[in-house]
């Protein structure tokens, strides 16, 4: 594996150049521009918004800023997890020419996927913040979790996408899964509701493991507090897992590539 | 370091033939019905087939190599082992140095970019640094000579247009080893000659090269050496012209006289010294035709024909036309005639074919082509598909006078 990543690193420039090519198109084909980058978690902090609502009356517990500030604070990274999955899912059948005609480290592909991703969501956490500010959410040293979050959050992307985009070489209908899995996924992530609300009940959803990603993301930005350290960790771990199978497999079934395509 | 770059040790590549499973709703009834009854494995093995056997060849470096052969013979399997796209089911191969493989030069384009951003998009995919691109950026777009349109995106480009700043991106990728497949199809007239300079230009900086295409001509100009493939196996490892002697003699017995009531029996080339087919510019040649019969069959009339190397014909006549009357011939007599042709041709591989049919052309009989392969040694001087024997009379400097430069 480290022979593996090192000729990986050899090809950085080219993983950068991909990674420019995926974004500058997507900018380039739509009119909207960067409002694409906002518009998936608009919709999203939107929706959590509504269902919020609906919550507070239900529960007779008035709705108050900070619930909004979380749901907006989770639909962000939650957004990006759900497009790099989508992206990189589509990102080797998408080059097929290239996959079939040239060689290189052809995880780039489901790599850049994800980091073209990730600049959509540098995007909007710009316009995050703008909206942090107005909704007065102070700042804390507890911040300084979030880049290790968010690290967490690409290595299990990038994880996922590379068994999803490998696997959807090989098998056409794997695709329809992954879309079928990330439309629901909402309701199984604690996007739109916060675990503490589910009581006892709420330990099964940190199985899931973006949901402690996000609810320590919540934590440090919204509550001013540490995450849970003990799910933390595991998503973490989960996270490291997934990106170390994920290379393996990958690689493993790389040579099958070009003559399955 | 050894002094090969390119070496193939008894490589065996097998395909699968047919439908496999390509999705899980396929795949996992297969499984579990595999589960309840073992067999089916039989008829897989049906359907493999075998695309390389048994290659083995290396490439000293700095050699120029060509690969040829058939449709199908294996030639594109065997550059994709040897880029590393595919894995040999059998066998090893080793590469000493940087390899670049040029076998689509648009793989890497993307149709909503600018050909300026194709060219750092694909030169970084062939494995250029973004520094080395920066420095050769204007000798790319001078070598396309799509200056105007460098800033278009390349979806508003001509096939042509696209094909040649492909090929510009690949040209200037300097790689220590190259592998060239038929990207020379590519472009007008002009441009071909433009890459086969580079090709040369390429070999003699002491690249590596292996080159592969259908265009005899081109291989027999750059590469000493060839590897001849037919159906996934070695047949030849000679001089080019060796190999593309044979290749083009296998190519004739594919088609097998038959039973046509007259056919062609003999075609033969000579020389005063006797049969050849190497001859020099401007020698004189004598082609004999021998025609037999199985019907008595009348009228008829034989016709020679010259093709060069992209099977364009550049010369043709016959009895006919060169005055001697239709002929009727029956089983048991053989019909000769012999031409006299003066070989005005330039230096390259000719196909001299031969027919046999009725004086008006209302029926062939029977076709050979090409019937002959003629090598025509080189004289420096031209180039080209004829020899128009030039000479210069005069060549000089003198002053213009002042009243014309004025008009000009």
């Amino acid at each position: 594996m480290t022979e593996e990543l090192l000729e990986l690193y050899r090809y950085r420039e080219l993983l950068m150049v991909i990674t420019f090519r995926d974004i500058k198109v997507r900018y380039k084909q739509s009119i909207m521009g960067f409002l694409w980058a906002i518009l998936m978690p608009i919709l999203i902090v939107m929706s959590g918004v509504v269902i919020r609502y609906a919550y507070a009356l239900a529960s007779h517990v008035p709705m108050n800023t900070s619930d909004i500030a979380s749901v907006a604070v989770k639909s962000v990274p939650y957004a990006f997890l759900v497009a790099a999955i989508r992206f990189s899912c589509f990102s080797l059948t998408a080059n097929t020419s290239l996959v079939v005609k040239i060689y290189f480290p052809k995880e780039i592909f489901p790599m850049a996927a994800v980091l073209a991703c990730l600049f959509d969501f540098f995007v909007a956490f710009g316009a995050l913040i703008i909206l942090l500010i107005f909704l007065h959410v102070g700042v804390s040293v507890y911040l300084l979790w979030v880049p290790v979050l968010l690290a967490a959050m690409v290595l299990l992307a990038t994880g996922i996408g590379m068994i999803v985009s490998a696997s959807s070489l090989f098998f056409r209908d794997v695709k329809y899964i992954v879309e079928v899995v990330l439309t629901f996924g909402i309701f199984f992530t604690p996007v739109f509701y916060d675990v503490r609300m589910l009581g006892d009940k709420g330990k099964w959803l940190m199985l899931n493991p973006a949901a402690p990603l996000l609810e320590g993301i919540n934590a440090c930005i919204v509550r001013h507090r540490a995450p849970d350290l003990f799910w933390v960790s595991y998503s973490i771990a989960f996270s490291l897992v997934a990106f170390v199978a994920g290379f393996v497999l990958f690689k493993h079934l790389e040579p099958a590539f070009a003559e399955s395509i | 370091m050894s002094d090969v770059a390119l070496r193939m040790e008894h490589v065996y590549k097998k395909f699968r033939k047919g439908e496999t499973y390509n999705s899980l709703r396929d795949l996992l009834p297969a499984l579990t019905g595999k589960m309840f009854k073992a067999q089916e494995l039989d008829s897989r093995d049906k359907r493999e087939f075998w695309a390389l056997q048994d290659i083995s060849f290396e490439v000293k470096h700095g050699e120029a190599m060509g690969i040829v052969g058939r449709n199908g013979a294996g030639k594109s399997t065997a550059l994709k082992i040897l880029s590393r796209i595919m894995k040999p089911t059998k066998g090893r191969m080793v590469v000493n140095g940087r390899l670049s493989a040029l076998i689509e030069v648009t793989a890497g384009f993307h149709q909503d970019l600018t050909g300026r951003e194709n060219i750092y998009l694909h030169g970084t995919i062939l494995g250029m640094t973004r520094r080395e691109i920066d420095a050769k950026l204007d000798q790319i777009i001078a070598f396309s000579g799509l200056e105007e349109f460098i800033d278009t995106p390349v979806k508003r480009y001509s096939s042509g247009m696209y094909a040649r700043l492909g090929f510009s991106v690949a040209a200037h990728v300097d790689p220590e080893v190259l592998i060239v497949d038929e990207v020379l199809s590519v472009g007008d007239y002009v441009f071909q000659q433009r890459c086969m300079d580079r090709m040369r230009a390429i070999v003699a900086n002491g690249t590596t090269l292996l080159f592969v295409s259908h265009n005899l001509k081109a291989v027999t100009e750059i590469c000493p050496n060839s590897v001849l493939l037919e159906h996934g196996r070695v047949l030849a490892i000679d001089n080019t012209d060796a190999v593309v002697r044979k290749y083009l003699s296998d190519e004739d017995k594919a088609g097998e006289t038959g039973n046509r009531p007259v056919y062609i029996s003999s075609v033969k080339v000579r020389d005063l010294a006797g049969e050849q087919s190497t001859f020099e510019s401007g020698e004189t040649a004598w082609v004999d035709i021998e025609v037999m019969a199985r019907n008595t069959t009348e009228k008829l009339a034989v016709v020679i024909w010259l093709l060069d190397h992209t099977e364009y014909e550049i010369f043709n006549t016959s009895t006919e036309r060169l005055g001697y009357p239709a002929f009727t011939i029956s089983p048991g007599q053989v019909y000769k005639c012999s031409f006299e042709i003066k070989i005005n041709l330039a230096h390259g591989t000719f196909g001299l074919c031969a027919a046999v049919h009725r004086y008006d052309i209302q029926k062939t009989y029977d076709k050979k082509v090409p019937a002959v392969t003629l090598f025509i040694g080189s004289t420096m001087a031209v180039r080209g598909a004829v020899n128009c024997f030039p000479k210069i009379i005069e060549s000089g400097l003198s002053e213009i006078r002042a009243e014309e430069t004025a008009r000009l």
